[in-house]
């Protein structure tokens, strides 16, 4: 069915349902998703390259994703499954509410399944189960500029990205490492794409970068705000900048999650109590799930699903 | 000493639309050579300063340098990326506002090592190694280089400005007027430091300064502007003890013991 | 030696000030100065105080510049016109040739007696052990108390200052040697130091033009003394 509808475009809006009839497929007017995707197109030709866009408004305050969101519509079709997530997780209020917006606009399905996904929309982290090829990664991004930290001037930074100029993005690792004996930046760590530009792969912890490399996913980023929006093709080279004498090293977590007992992956901090009571559980709530539905148990999971509520 | 000049200047003309800014300066300059710009304000010489060092576009005339592979180049055939390899490795820039030389919210430390990380260096420990050594040179305490600028007096910020043009090892330096609005005492340390460095990098300086105290302790020669003109040019002791110039005889005349 | 070319050698020199800031006042100074000083020699130029002696020796070191004639040095086989010489050829004179001493010391604030003379001696090519036992004999001989050796001059008596000054200025080897009354208010016991120095000079061949106040000095010294009155211009007063 959702085929058939492919033929329709640009007006699939008949079989989405009532409530659906009254805005374009997935919100944005064709024009606009043109004008999009001709700027993803260009951000894919030049791997980590920020191409600038005529950011719309959206219905929904800048921070809360409108840069993703945008890049979502623009390249959502009837037959993609859609998955959001936000620092990890399925159910926070952000996440809802941008799988609703899309439900509503584009009548897609919907998942919390990584594996189920065709496209997958994340606020500050990479899902831990590999991705695969056709699937597409859409960033929320809110300051796309890397070097923004030490040169405030865009005409300056843009120079500096067409000579690849990156001394300062080390200028700023360097300050790290004199200030906390090593490089304290862990999240929005700046990377090298295919050997040429840098740039910030959005809040995401730095633990994540080394999904970025190679990954066989295209990578999308949206700035709303700052109307930039840049890619990472699949199979590309992501190298997060070093120091040769202090080396890239992603955070490594003491104990297993509490929940699940996986080892080697993002753990939240969880507070139980006001007496210092805590836990550390897997930031990717679909893959703990996942896990603990294989009959893997951490060291605080109740029988059942009980601890995975008071989430 | 080979008998090429390091930087020449032929012609140097800028207009500002109607308004000159200098007209037809010529001059050689060879390695090891400090030139002094001397001239009230208005008289042409920060818009010579910025023509040389490529932060202006020259209305008439050319400025070639010999490059450290020995080639001569026109610098307004210099790519951007060539003219930036240049400006931060070759050539340094110490300015009159220190807030337009250093990066005030980056440390001591950061502002040295910048110029290497620039050109490729990637070993923390070497670049920390080169700073530190660049600020004692410059005698900034040790304790110092994780300071930023910020926290730095006015001295130690024009101090701080030097270590970090000349970690690079430069050839030529260009200063704009890099003692005035100090203290005379923090004034005489200062002069007295560039000096050493100068004399033992057997730098190249062109120094624009309206102090002919500056002038007399730190160049070997001169050009006296006005109106956009050069007006008399030679030995500094010549200039200064014999000028030929009304406006240099004024102008020397104007000043105590200079 | 003396039948060498001369180390300087003046050809018609003439020098006069014009004075912008008093209407244009034309000031002469000297007119056809002509004299040679050869290796080996020493030449004191003698007259009144404003005869213009001090000029004289002010344009040989290019410190003046000359309005007609030529002063010719000879720096190996090369025979320089200062009058005409870009200022890089006579810093390179200066540098290589030429040593000026005059009564006023003019150094590096904060540099230490000894090495502002081991320097001074070092700017020749004189490696830096033997440029600090010449300066540790010059301050000696003449008479700097060794205690004051390691701390700069600004703070020293000005005879102190002017002995400093004077083995500065002797301690380098250069071929020609300009001394501007270097003697001026020296006692006699110093006074005799330096002329012994000046001696010392002369057997290594160093061509000396000097001025020298006192009488004493002048006739030990002295191989000739060339009376600047004689190439007195009419002063436009």
């Amino acid at each position: 069915m959702r085929a058939a509808m492919r033929d329709d475009l640009p007006f699939p809006r008949t079989e989405v349902g009532k409530e659906t009839e009254a805005y374009n497929f997935a919100y944005l007017d064709e024009q606009t998703k043109r004008m999009i995707r001709r700027a993803i197109l260009k951000a894919i030709a030049i791997p980590g390259y920020q191409v600038p866009f005529a950011s719309r408004e959206m219905p929904m305050p800048y921070g809360w994703g409108t840069g993703g969101v945008q890049v979502t519509a623009a390249v959502l079709g009837p037959d993609d499954v859609l998955k959001v997530i936000d620092q990890g997780s399925d159910d926070t209020t952000n996440a809802v509410s941008i799988r609703r917006f899309f439900a509503k606009t584009a009548g897609v399905a919907t998942t919390t399944k990584t594996r189920e996904a065709t496209l997958i929309q994340t606020r500050h982290r990479i899902p831990e189960e590999p991705l695969r090829d056709g699937q597409i990664l859409v960033y929320q991004v809110p300051i796309p500029e890397p070097l923004r930290f030490l040169e405030p001037r865009e005409t300056e930074t843009r120079k500096l990205h067409a000579l690849a100029d990156y001394g300062l993005m080390h200028v700023k690792l360097y300050e790290d490492i004199a200030r906390h004996g090593h490089i304290a930046t862990t999240y929005a760590y700046p990377v090298e794409v295919a050997g040429r530009y840098v740039m910030d792969p959005s809040p995401t912890p730095k633990f994540d970068n080394p999904k970025m490399d190679m990954c066989a996913a295209l990578q999308l980023f949206g700035a709303g705000r700052e109307k930039r929006i840049y890619a990472v093709p699949p199979h590309t080279r992501v190298r997060s900048l070093d120091f040769e004498d202090h080396p890239f090293r992603i955070q490594t977590f003491k104990q297993p999650c509490a929940l699940c007992g996986a080892e080697g992956g993002y753990l939240d901090e969880v507070v139980l109590d006001d007496r210092g009571g805590r836990m550390f559980v897997c930031s990717d709530t679909d893959f703990c799930e996942e896990r603990r539905a294989a009959g893997h148990r951490g060291a605080m999971a109740a029988d059942g699903d009980a601890a995975g509520e008071t989430r | 000493m080979t008998d090429l000049p390091l930087l020449s200047a032929r012609g140097l003309t800028k207009f500002y639309g109607e308004r000159l800014g200098c007209r037809d300066v010529t001059f050689d300059l060879h390695e090891g050579e400090v030139l002094a710009v001397v001239g009230e304000s208005g008289s042409g010489k920060s818009t010579l300063l910025g023509l040389l060092a490529t932060e202006l576009a020259p209305s008439a005339g050319a400025v070639h340098y010999r490059m450290r592979d020995g080639a001569v180049r026109d610098l307004s055939e210099l790519t951007e990326a060539e003219r930036r390899l240049l400006l931060r490795t070759d050539w340094g820039f110490v300015r009159q506002d220190a807030r337009e030389g250093l990066r005030m919210g980056v440390s001591a430390g950061g502002n040295v090592g910048e110029r290497l990380m620039a050109v490729g260096a990637r070993h923390y420990g070497n670049i920390r190694a080169a700073a530190s050594d660049w600020l004692a040179r410059v005698e900034i305490e040790a304790g110092r280089i994780d300071d930023t600028p910020k926290s730095f007096s006015g001295g130690m910020r024009q101090r701080l400005q030097i270590a970090r043009n000349l970690v690079t090892h430069p050839r030529l330096v260009f200063m704009d007027e890099p003692t005035s609005g100090l203290d005379v005492s923090v004034q005489a340390r200062l002069l007295d430091l560039i000096r050493g460095l100068v004399a033992e990098l057997g730098l190249a300086v062109i120094i624009v300064t309206h102090d002919l105290a500056v002038a007399r302790l730190l160049s070997h020669r001169i050009m006296v502007m006005r109106r956009g003109r050069v007006i008399e040019t030679g030995l500094t002791d010549q200039v200064l003890d014999d000028p030929r110039e009304a406006y240099t005889q004024l102008l020397v005349s104007s000043v105590l013991a200079a | 030696m003396t039948t060498e070319q001369p180390l300087i050698a003046l050809d018609d020199v003439s020098k006069s000030f014009t004075l912008h800031l008093r209407g244009g006042l034309e000031l002469a100074v000297v007119s056809d100065v002509s004299l040679a000083v050869a290796a080996g020699e020493c030449v004191v130029l003698g007259g009144p105080s404003g005869a213009g002696k001090s000029s004289i020796l002010k344009m040989i070191y290019g410190n003046y510049r000359a309005d007609r004639g030529r002063i010719l040095v000879r720096d190996g086989a090369e025979v320089v016109n200062v009058a005409s010489a870009e200022p890089r050829r006579i810093l390179a004179l200066r540098r290589d040739v030429m040593g000026y001493v005059s009564q006023f010391l003019r150094v590096i604030p904060r540099v230490a007696t000894l090495d502002i003379v081991a320097n001074a001696a070092r700017e020749r090519g004189i490696g830096q052990q033997e440029a600090m036992e010449r300066a540790r004999r010059l301050l000696s001989l003449l008479n700097v108390p060794e205690r004051l050796w390691q701390l700069p001059p600004s703070t020293f008596s000005g005879g102190e200052q002017q002995r400093v000054n004077i083995a500065r200025g002797l301690a380098a080897d250069r071929p020609v040697l300009l001394l501007d009354e270097p003697t001026a208010s020296l006692d006699a016991k110093n006074r005799a130091v330096v002329v012994d120095l000046i001696h010392e000079k002369k057997r290594a061949g160093t061509a000396i033009l000097g001025i020298f106040h006192d009488e004493d000095v002048r006739e030990a010294v002295a191989d000739r003394i060339e009376d600047v009155t004689r190439f007195a211009s009419s002063r436009a007063a």
